[in-house]
């Protein structure tokens, strides 16, 4: 039998679309950037956060992030029922202003990912998985 | 134009180069664990099933990218926390006897190399096939004098682990004939017949429609060469048992317990359809 | 204190002075979320590490606040500055009081 994890991808993608319900979005989450950013504008570049399209169970997610010259970096997960993470602050001996972790997700959602950069200002970057169920017993 | 061109070009080559590393990377992608270990997880199907199978697939093949390289450095792979817990239960002295594994076995290194690739196996005295978990109880019970273990339990799963480590990137190579064949037909015939209200055989989903979705879950071939396995569901080990009880119950029948001689059998037969793949456990799964 | 806790940390033994290195760390723990329940239908309290430093002769590496939604059995890898000969120090907080730590020492080569 031929088959191909490409193949098992699209198969997986397509059935995301097909079947994608509104996120949830708790304002815990948005109180939480508020309480890491003082409220401050966000840019877009300066952060890499790094997550699978699709994850193949919820209660191991392998994600990273990188925003070089942070002092901190804040990683909420937006439909978890609470959305906090962690959060990263680097210090002097940090060799790079990256990590990595293992996280859960309730469901497809957005990650996100805030940096406080050397500036003072702050970076955000964004990547929805989608947290697939099992086959039979789920 | 020569520089455009050459830029062109260069962008080519590099998306060709990109391609080509990422479909390798998913179709033919190999398991080495700590940059040593090299498994076998794509070998030609045992002579026992040449009618029904040619190639004998380990499940980490049909692992997303970010699953299968929790298995690839032990520092990574979290079945190994359970590995360092046998690893002091070996040296633990229970039971009236007053022993631990080691008194008898000494180090595991060199007394437990090569023994998960060949069970579940005939045990003469006791005149029936033995399972590891088996073993390890008859061990518990007679030799140290101590408690059995659950079947699947923790401790159980744990020093199944342990064992299984000493064997990693060794064929499976369990016996059928002699002694052992009754068992194993009687294993074969359970793996193709029908159970529960979704009739279902264990062959209907692992060998009919392997590489296929059921809903979101891509179906392996049900080896159990990579057990006992790290599952990302309920972050533990989990047993053969344990398994077959789930894959049982999701055809929604009564399930046959961990340790009864229908499941010895089953696992048996399909530890032998794996014959040939290399010794993996602990693995991750999902 | 959390029953079967362990740490775990893999660091080189050496290191140029001024290198980069990367140092990966775990420490076994169920993590609970505070957000299961039990058989009855009670609600499982909370049960976490809530926060892991990292420091080089004194100095931070790394100081991160965990919170539920880190898996069992929490997985951190990271990068430090290695300027010269020291020991590193891993600690992680358990939400009932508990501290565990363990310490490697590198070599410059």
């Amino acid at each position: 039998m031929e088959f191909s994890r490409r193949d098992t991808l699209a198969m997986g993608l397509g059935a995301a679309v097909v079947t994608v319900l509104p996120f949830r979005v708790s304002a815990a989450a948005d109180d939480k950037i508020a309480e890491f950013t003082g409220g401050a504008e966000m840019s877009d570049g300066g952060i890499t956060l790094t997550a699978p399209e699709i994850a193949e169970n919820g209660n191991t997610v392998p994600i990273s992030v990188e925003a070089p010259g942070a002092t901190a970096i804040l990683v909420l997960a937006m439909g978890n029922p609470t959305p906090g993470v962690a959060t990263f602050n680097f210090g002097p001996m940090a060799g790079s202003q990256s990590a990595s972790t293992r996280i859960r997700l309730a469901g497809t959602q957005d990650v996100v990912a805030v940096a406080k950069l050397a500036d003072g200002s702050f970076a955000k970057a964004s990547s929805t998985v989608k947290v697939t169920i099992g086959g039979c017993g789920g | 134009m020569t520089k455009p061109m050459g830029k062109t070009l260069t962008a080519i080559a590099l998306a060709a180069v990109a391609f080509g590393t990422v479909a390798s990377a998913d179709e033919s992608a190999s398991l080495v664990v700590n940059g040593d270990i090299e498994m076998v997880t794509r070998t030609a199907a045992p002579a026992h099933l040449s009618d029904s199978l040619d190639e004998v697939i380990s499940g980490w093949v049909f692992r997303s990218d970010e699953t299968q390289e929790l298995q690839m450095d032990d520092f990574d792979n979290p079945g190994m926390i359970f590995v360092d817990q046998a690893l002091e239960q070996w040296e633990m002295v229970e039971g009236t006897k007053d022993k631990s594994c080691a008194s008898c076995h000494g180090d595991v290194e060199e007394s437990m190399a090569g023994v998960r690739a060949v069970y579940p196996k005939w045990n003469d005295s006791q005149e029936k096939v033995y399972t590891m978990a088996m073993q390890i109880n008859d061990c518990r019970e007679m030799g140290m004098g101590a408690d059995k273990w659950k079947y699947t339990g923790g401790k159980m799963a744990a020093m199944e682990a342990l064992i299984s480590v000493q064997s990693r990137g060794m064929p499976v190579n369990v016996a059928i004939d002699g002694p052992a064949e009754a068992t194993w037909e009687m294993g074969k015939e359970l793996y193709y017949t029908r159970t529960g209200q979704l009739e279902l055989s264990c062959a209907n989903c692992h060998e009919d429609n392997y590489g296929n979705m059921i809903r979101a879950d891509h179906l392996s071939q049900g080896q159990i060469n990579g057990f006992p396995t790290y599952r990302l569901k309920n972050a533990k080990l989990n047993t053969v048992h344990a398994r077959f009880k789930g894959c049982v119950r999701d055809t929604r029948a009564e399930t046959f317990k961990p340790g009864s001689d229908d499941f010895v059998a089953l696992e048996l037969y399909v530890a032998s359809r794996g014959n040939g793949l290399s010794v993996e456990g602990p693995s991750v799964r999902n | 204190m959390a029953s079967g806790v362990k740490p775990r940390v893999k660091v080189p033994k050496t290191a140029a002075a001024g290198d980069v290195v990367t140092i990966k760390s775990l420490i076994s723990h169920k993590m609970e979320s505070g957000q299961r329940k039990d058989k009855e239908g009670n609600l499982i309290p909370r049960s976490i590490i809530n926060r892991f430093t990292v420091e080089f002769n004194g100095q931070s590496v790394l100081d991160m606040t965990m919170e539920p939604a880190i898996s069992t059995n929490p997985y951190v890898q990271f990068e430090a500055k290695v300027p010269e000969a020291g020991e590193f120090v891993f600690t992680w907080y358990d939400d009932d009081g508990s501290v565990y730590d363990t310490k490697k020492k590198i070599k410059i080569a």
